[in-house]
């Protein structure tokens, strides 16, 4: 009786081919199997066709002579001493700057122009309407060469440069600026400014316990202006105003001295920056009319005025929903400014996928490590967005 | 008097009006409009400070626009002449006879001349698949979705790139050019990537850890690294990976890459789709003993493709506008093809580029605008569905 019951509670058997487990095994097994090949099948293939075009593989080219000239380098770099190595810190620099620049005047645009869309003001909300649909729907491609051909080349050549007074030259070529010179005692200006960026911090710790224990405010802001900006004008005005300038000087056929700007590295600015505020302002907006009007109705009924509303109540539940996205859009620029490579500014790609790749044709070891930059800056602000959502993730019951 | 008489006089006496007064109309401040005005545009000295600005910025704008693309713009003429202000001692705006004599070029490349009908009849090919599927008051459109995604693939790579068999003269893809090669790199990615993009979001979501691995591996890198770089990487890399004489042609090798990298931004799109399908949905189809492909197709895609719909559109049109990478791997597309028309000697006056642009910009405006117009509309289908 026992053996039977004990019999009849024994899972039913089923055929080892229909047991999902089996089936799962087998499958992935398949599945890895077709990877394996496929990768084999390449690496066999690659070998053999360098082999046939003589291109060398491994990484030697990285220390031998780059021999050719790039426009814009923020770092040391000759074309007959450097590396090639060299020139990718320069691309790479090259693109990083860009982007950095990019984000800050896209986050501004950005902001401005999705607060607008909100705006009461008809017209205002219309023409910010108007200039995201717009933008949004080009291609940033021909955006870029837009600003590049039609608008930056299109400028007066080197003889007739549009000319302000104080010393700054436009034409075809670039924008030239003045460049500040520091004289001895600027250091102290610094100093000074470091001291009250670290003071302004402490300020603001400081009078955020002091507020949370015995209920007075500090005017934080304007003391922190006086820190930051003021005592270190004071400072500058001691030390007897230590800059000078270098003005650009006009000559027949180059413009020498000064800072310059190259129209490639103004047009992506441009292009970039425009085009990514688009997207920002949908962000923003988003974010904004993600807050239920039901806060701000509850902060005035609690007597808060509109400014403190926007600032303790509105703004930081609306970046919550904005900063995720946002971030995204930070990384797109910084990927987007690989477009440089159409109208050749020397960022990573350019130099490196472009005429490191021309000269070497060594593909494989380019394109890898290009991507491989890519990779490590997506990653690297995935990982800081996942600690930043965490921290600021909805605390729920 | 008795009280009741009294309240009886009472209310006799008092006088109630038996009907109520015509509401009078609201004041002219608060309607019409100048009230309108004043709310929108001139409600605080911030917001006229801001009208003023902006009206200024429109009316410098508009006047400026209207010149350059009517006002001053020439209607005719054979080359570069008619548009310079040295020859033509005026004003010049955009310069119109450039982009009429070189639309042919713009809209087919090089394509043969005798050969053109075939893309005329792929446009139209296209066109039917696509009004098939939009559309959602059309007949049958399982059938349609049969015909997008296979049916018309296949007849329209027969028919452009040529089958000496059934008499259609080959034609190198060398020779594709300009709105042709914009629409086959957009139609390959957007046929393309829906099918893949759900077999690897369906792959992410797996309980087979080697599956998801590589699902995971695939879409993060592509979607880590910029396009152009996945296109290099199509253009140098992959006829090193295949056999000598198999070596892919220039636009198929950007096509695949275009097909990867929509691939992986549409798995991520399927994905939230998948994940807004409430857990019951599975256990009911799992209940009734469907399969694992069953469940998927006639149970929890047809859902999660339909939550995500406006997703897939908005993804459609950034692959529409990234078409335009393509140029940077040496391939004709619209943009490119205005790139070598706008410096031909012929045309090049300081006014040709833009007018180039003007054009392009309006191609791809009318085509992404119309896009995300059909989004929205679907979306407010949808929502009104959603509404109980």
């Amino acid at each position: 009786m026992s053996g039977e019951l004990s019999a009849n509670s024994r899972p039913a058997r089923v055929a080892y081919y229909n047991d999902p487990k089996v089936r799962s095994i087998a499958y992935q097994a398949l599945l890895c199997a077709i990877v394996a090949f496929l990768i084999y099948g390449a690496a066999t293939n690659a070998i053999e066709n360098l082999a046939r075009a003589r291109i060398a593989s491994g990484f030697g080219f990285w220390n031998a002579t780059a021999g050719f000239d790039i426009s814009q380098t923020l770092i040391e770099y000759s074309p007959r001493a450097s590396t090639y190595g060299r020139a990718f810190w320069v691309g790479l620099l090259n693109t990083l700057l860009v982007s950095a620049i990019g984000i800050v005047l896209a986050t501004i645009l950005g902001f401005i122009v999705g607060i607008s869309r909100l705006s009461r003001n008809w017209l205002l909300a219309r023409i910010a309407g108007g200039y995201v649909e717009i933008i949004r729907n080009t291609p940033l491609l021909l955006q870029l060469l837009f600003w590049y051909n039609a608008v930056l080349k299109a400028l007066p050549g080197l003889r007739d440069s549009l000319v302000v007074p104080g010393g700054l030259y436009l034409n075809n070529r670039g924008l030239y600026l003045p460049k500040p010179l520091l004289e001895t005692g600027s250091g102290l200006v610094g100093l000074g400014f470091t001291v009250g960026i670290l003071g302004a911090i402490a300020l603001y710790l400081w009078a955020r316990r002091r507020q949370e224990r015995t209920g007075q405010q500090t005017p934080v802001f304007w003391l922190s202006v006086g820190l930051v900006i003021v005592a270190p004008l004071l400072i500058f005005a001691a030390a007897g105003f230590p800059i000078a300038f270098e003005y650009p000087q006009a000559g027949r056929f180059n413009i020498t001295g000064g800072i310059e700007i190259l129209p490639e590295f103004a047009a992506l600015l441009f292009g970039l920056s425009i085009y990514t505020a688009a997207f920002i302002a949908e962000v923003v907006r988003a974010g904004i009319l993600a807050v239920s009007h039901g806060q701000t109705e509850a902060a005035f009924s609690l007597g808060l005025r509109p400014g403190p509303t926007l600032r303790l109540i509105v703004v930081p539940q609306a970046m919550r929903v904005i900063i995720p996205p946002l971030t995204s859009q930070y990384l797109n620029l910084t990927k987007n400014s690989s477009l440089a490579v159409a109208i050749g500014y020397p960022d990573l790609v350019q130099v490196f996928t472009g005429t490191v790749l021309n000269q070497t044709g060594q593909a494989v070891e380019v394109v890898a490590i290009t991507m491989l930059v890519y990779l490590v800056i997506s990653l690297f602000t995935s990982l800081l967005m996942n600690i930043y959502n965490s921290r600021m993730a909805l605390v729920e019951r | 008097m008795t009280m009741a008489e009294g309240d009886l006089a009472l209310t006799q006496l008092a006088f109630v009006r038996k009907a109520s007064i015509a509401p009078r109309p609201p004041p002219s401040k608060m309607v019409g409009p100048v009230a309108w005005l004043r709310n929108n545009l001139f409600s605080t000295p911030f917001n006229i400070t801001l009208t003023i600005t902006m009206a200024l910025l429109l009316a410098w704008a508009i006047p400026e626009l209207v010149r350059f693309l009517l006002l001053d713009a020439v209607w005719s003429g054979s080359d570069r002449d008619a548009c310079l202000e040295s020859v033509q001692h005026r004003e010049i705006g955009a310069c119109w006879p450039f982009v009429w004599e070189r639309l042919p070029y713009f809209i087919y490349g090089s394509y043969p001349i005798s050969e053109r009908w075939r893309v005329d009849v792929f446009f139209v090919l296209l066109a039917v698949g696509i009004a098939w599927l939009l559309w959602p008051g059309a007949p049958r459109r399982d059938l349609g979705i049969l015909y997008f995604f296979l049916v018309m693939p296949i007849s329209s790579f027969v028919l452009l790139t040529g089958w000496a068999a059934i008499g259609l003269q080959p034609v190198d893809t060398v020779l594709w050019g300009g709105v042709l090669v914009t629409i086959v790199v957009a139609s390959v990615g957007i046929v393309c990537s829906l099918p893949i993009g759900i077999v690897l979001a369906l792959g992410r979501r797996s309980r087979m850890p080697a599956v998801r691995l590589l699902s995971v591996i695939f879409i993060e890198f592509v979607r880590g690294v910029p396009l152009v770089t996945v296109l290099f990487m199509a253009g140098v890399m992959l006829p090193l990976f295949v056999p000598e004489q198999l070596s892919p042609d220039k636009l198929v090798r950007a096509l695949v890459g275009i097909a990867m990298f929509a691939s992986a931004y549409m798995a991520e799109v399927v994905r939230a789709g998948l994940q807004a399908i409430p857990k019951g949905q599975f256990e009911g189809a799992m209940a009734i003993g469907l399969g694992y492909g069953q469940m998927m197709r006639l149970i929890v895609l047809p859902q999660a493709l339909r939550v995500t719909l406006p997703n897939i559109v908005n993804t459609y049109i950034g692959l529409f506008k990234d078409t335009t990478l393509v140029f940077i791997v040496g391939i004709f597309d619209l943009l490119r093809t205005i790139e070598v028309a706008r410096i031909d000697p012929k045309w090049a006056t300081p006014v040709t580029s833009t007018t180039g642009y003007v054009v392009a910009a309006i191609f791809y405006l009318v085509f992404c605008y119309g896009m995300s117009r059909y989004a929205r509309a679907m979306e407010l289908r949808l929502a009104k569905g959603d509404r109980h």
